[in-house]
């Protein structure tokens, strides 16, 4: 169950589309050269292949184990992690003033990319680290900052979020964990449960990020602080000291990426857990939503990753498998199943949907760095606002797609791919998850529908549309019959998004629940066509690269397929989306749960 | 210690496709490496210099766009890194090319003695594996070809043992620095690069030596001109002649599947058999 990282697409989207072009531009990425960000993406696919892949199915089969209150993890993860660190991949996009590498979030989202199809239980573990490293570097206290952010930089501490309680998944509302002020610092008393990597053997110290609450705080969320409480008091030369007033009681037993330690933990068992405050009392939340739009597009990129792990296992299987005679053909004898229409179709719908994914995750990211960097703050503001619409829809649009594919990529094996050892059963189970952790997809569409589309009149929405609109022009430069079709295709799902955004955006006021009822739909309508927008892009370019003859043109020919696959089959669903998104909303005042579910 | 490592920039082979109509190589878009085989050196070269300290200088000639495979090899970790490239050069078979490094190699010496030269055991797009003994006789370096294993090194003895693999067993051969080792795939793994390096290697000025530079006093024996070999032809081989043999292996244990598999290669080739039963004999 061998990997290997899909360079020659990572390089066309990065290179070719012109995504490390924007960035490379802005100032304090002059040293992110094309040579530059092929070498990392090399190391980074040689790192994933050859050290985290093989480690897969291992930890699926082992898993992290609890026992006498210590979590121990897989064989060869620890070293793994060892040498990830070594090799400085933890602190790709940080700061260099802790020791980050200070490379965009565009590089930063194509390598970890890796680790997520390479090993996505293990790749959580970085990525929870990169979620308090942004926390901290954005709110924490000077002190706090070189204390702890060193080392979460370099990876010999992790970090992890401490959000969810029994009573407070979703609804954070209802978080009980207390923190008491105590000498200038906070008692911390409470559990938590779901906190990924929250107890572990491969790093030294381990820095919990806590939502709780103070005694006089109002209720809900605006009664939420953020607290940094680490599992071993750090001493003044930067070691570890006493240990913290926490625990992991239990890990939980789960579905798939089952190398991840998923913990419960206590807190203030023996008086309460020290804990420093992060950024302002009272606004916890605000502040966890900084780091959690981050998280969204990287939980989004594990469905890139796995989708794709699952694309070349199913397409390794069909190309071996011999099964039967070709329809229609006069031989007699059976061929590999990658030459049955129905396994090309499958195969082309995994393939296309992650490639779509992974160009339109990697623009958001090109963008993030943009809004984040461009000189002039109208341009900043205008890629933030971009950013924050398509955010949702990457966070779960992706996943959606990474579990389709998997599920695909079992299909493909017929009855094999029922069967543990074919590798493709991992794969759903481990891509299960991501549409229901960092903000279940319903929440994610309920996101995109009010606070990214209806709240500010659907202006955001009618840009990227406009932007969408924008490639019409190129599209119909070409006499190409594939480049006809996409054209055609792409412009009556961009009119079908369009006229979804007008209803939401007219319906919301008097009826939200009706546009929260199909707000999946219209989540589902936004990825499919910014994906379908992706492959056109794509095949655009690889066109023109194939007239200069500049580059493979097995993988040129291939973009042009794939995007011509996309529009034929899968930008079709945006009438059916958008049909259901608008006509959906009378089952709101027929349908009475208690009587008919 | 220091140790110059040779290496090439060759193209990918595993990435070149054969047209299906034309059967020709299709060179477009087929990406460049190091030559897999100086990957061995370059990895042995790094893992001496951290165990007994000093520097890794590496060293390649060929076209401007080599500066690639040099800055791969500063990012796993070498010091430094030397292009050598002029048009003169262009067109170098083994014995132009094994002139031109070892000039430029004895140039490095100047500034600081080389103690080690490694090469690969040979490139993959040229197989001739004769520009590591060429260095080594134009220095007058002791040389250490097909090594597999480097069993002992004492730099202030300047003595070293190694495993040499050669037809029928392994040569345990002992010779003093400075010497010139062409290491044998399979020895080590290279190792991963590192972000640092990687960062160091994208800075780093890399160093173009022409033929002045490079100390190449006798220009008539690079390129095109100091080269003897030329090659006159390039055909496909026809296919051989010879029918795969079917054996029936349905209800056949594992055991009676491989006896009738030795059967028909000893009918096919008869003196086999007696040939093996001799050695087994030996022993």
């Amino acid at each position: 169950m061998t990997y290997t990282a899909p360079l020659a697409d990572m390089r066309f989207i990065v290179h070719d589309l012109g995504e490390l072009a924007r960035v490379h531009a802005l100032p304090g990425f002059e040293e992110t050269t094309p040579d530059l960000v092929d070498a990392v993406l090399e190391e980074a696919g040689k790192f994933g292949a050859s050290v985290l892949a093989p480690l897969n199915e291992v930890g699926d089969r082992q898993h992290s184990v609890f026992e006498n209150g210590v979590v121990r993890t897989p064989d060869g993860f620890k070293e793994a992690y060892d040498q990830f660190v070594q090799s400085g991949w933890n602190s790709v996009p940080f700061n260099p003033e802790y020791g980050g590498q200070g490379l965009p979030w565009l590089v930063a989202t194509a390598v970890s990319e890796v680790w997520n199809a390479a090993n996505m239980a293990f790749g959580l573990c970085p990525m929870l680290t990169q979620a308090s490293v942004e926390l901290l570097d954005s709110y924490g206290t000077d002190t706090l900052k070189r204390t702890f952010l060193p080392k979460l930089v370099e990876g010999t501490w992790t970090g992890t979020m401490n959000l969810t309680e029994p009573q407070a998944g979703s609804d954070l509302a209802r978080v009980r964990t207390k923190a008491i002020p105590d000498n200038g610092a906070y008692r911390i008393v409470g559990q938590k449960i779901f906190i990924t990597w929250g107890e572990h053997d491969m790093a030294e110290n381990i820095v919990h990020m806590v939502l709780a609450r103070l005694p006089d705080a109002p209720d809900g969320v605006r009664g939420l602080s953020l607290f940094l409480v680490p599992k071993f008091m750090p001493n003044p030369d930067g070691s570890c000291g006493v240990r913290n007033d926490l625990r992991c009681i239990s890990i939980e037993h789960k579905l798939g990426i089952r190398a991840s330690p998923t913990a419960v933990m206590s807190f203030g068992d023996d008086g309460g857990a020290v804990g420093y405050l992060i950024g302002e009392e009272n606004h916890g939340l605000e502040h966890m939503f900084l780091m959690m739009n981050n998280a969204r597009l990287a939980v989004g990129l594990e469905g890139v990753g796995i989708g794709d792990r699952a694309y070349q296992l199913a397409h390794a299987y069909a190309m071996g498998r011999v099964q039967a005679r070709l329809t229609g053909s006069a031989d007699p004898d059976p061929v590999t199943i990658i030459h049955h229409p129905d396994v090309q179709r499958m195969l082309l719908t995994m393939k296309s949907q992650v490639e779509a994914a992974r160009a339109l995750a990697y623009f958001v990211a090109a963008s993030l760095d943009v809004s984040r960097h461009y000189p002039e703050e109208g341009v900043r503001a205008h890629h933030d606002g971009l950013v924050a619409l398509l955010t949702p829809v990457v966070k779960a649009w992706s996943t959606d797609v990474g579990i389709e594919v998997a599920d695909l990529g079992i299909q493909v094996h017929g009855g094999m791919g029922y069967i543990e050892e074919s590798g493709a059963p991992q794969h759903l189970r481990d891509a299960r998850i991501a549409s229901i952790y960092e903000g279940t997809n319903g929440i994610q569409a309920n996101d995109l529908v009010g606070r990214k589309v209806a709240r500010n009149g659907g202006a955001t929405a009618r840009d990227l549309i406009a932007l969408m609109r924008e490639l019409d022009g190129p599209l119909g430069q070409s006499a190409n019959e594939h480049l006809r079709v996409i054209r055609r295709e792409l412009s009556r799902a961009i009119d079908e998004l369009e006229a979804a955004t007008v209803w939401v955006v007219q319906t919301n006021p008097k009826d939200p629940r009706a546009v929260a009822m199909g707000a999946y739909y219209y989540l589902r309508l936004m990825g499919t066509v910014a994906g379908g927008w992706m492959l056109a892009r794509s095949a655009v370019t690889a066109l023109r690269k194939l007239s200069e003859a500049d580059g493979d043109p097995n993988f040129l020919h291939g973009k042009v397929l794939t995007a011509r696959f996309f529009a034929d089959h899968l930008l079709v669903r945006s009438e059916g989306l958008k049909r259901a998104l608008i006509g959906g909303g009378w089952l709101l005042q027929d349908f009475v749960p208690e009587d008919h579910l | 210690m220091h140790i110059v490592v040779c290496i090439k920039q060759v193209p990918d082979s595993a990435q070149i496709r054969i047209h299906p109509v034309t059967n020709t190589i299709m060179r477009q878009g087929v990406p460049t490496i190091i030559n897999p085989f100086d990957l061995f050196a370059l990895e042995e070269a790094l893992a001496l210099r951290d165990r007994f300290g000093g520097t890794v200088t590496v060293i390649t000639m060929g076209p401007p766009m080599a500066d690639a495979a040099l800055r791969k090899a500063l990012s796993f970790g070498a010091d430094r890194a030397i292009l050598l490239t002029d048009r003169l050069f262009a067109g170098s078979d083994t014995l132009a090319t094994s002139y031109v490094l070892s000039s430029a190699i004895a140039r490095i010496g100047q500034e600081t003695p080389v103690d080690m030269v490694f090469t690969g055991k040979q490139t993959i797009d040229g197989d001739t594996a004769q520009v590591g003994p060429g260095i080594a006789v134009r220095l007058g370096l002791n040389q250490l070809t097909y090594v597999e294993r480097i069993v002992e090194l004492d730099p202030s003895l300047r003595r070293i043992v190694v495993h040499r693999r050669a037809e029928g067993g392994v040569q345990v051969l002992e010779t003093r620095l400075p010497c010139l080792i062409t290491m044998l795939e399979g020895t080590n793994h290279i190792r991963f690069a590192g972000m640092d390096d990687m960062f160091r290697a994208a800075r780093a000025e890399i160093a173009t030596w022409g033929a002045a530079e490079a100390g190449v006093d006798e220009p008539g024996r690079c390129g095109l001109r100091g080269s003897p070999t030329v090659v006159k032809k390039v055909f496909a081989p026809t296919p051989r002649t010879e029918k795969a043999t079917p054996i029936e292996t349905s209800g056949k244990s594992p055991q009676e599947i491989a006896d009738a598999a030795i059967d028909v290669i000893f009918a096919a080739k008869p003196s086999l058999r007696s040939e093996m039963a001799g050695r087994r004999q030996a022993g």
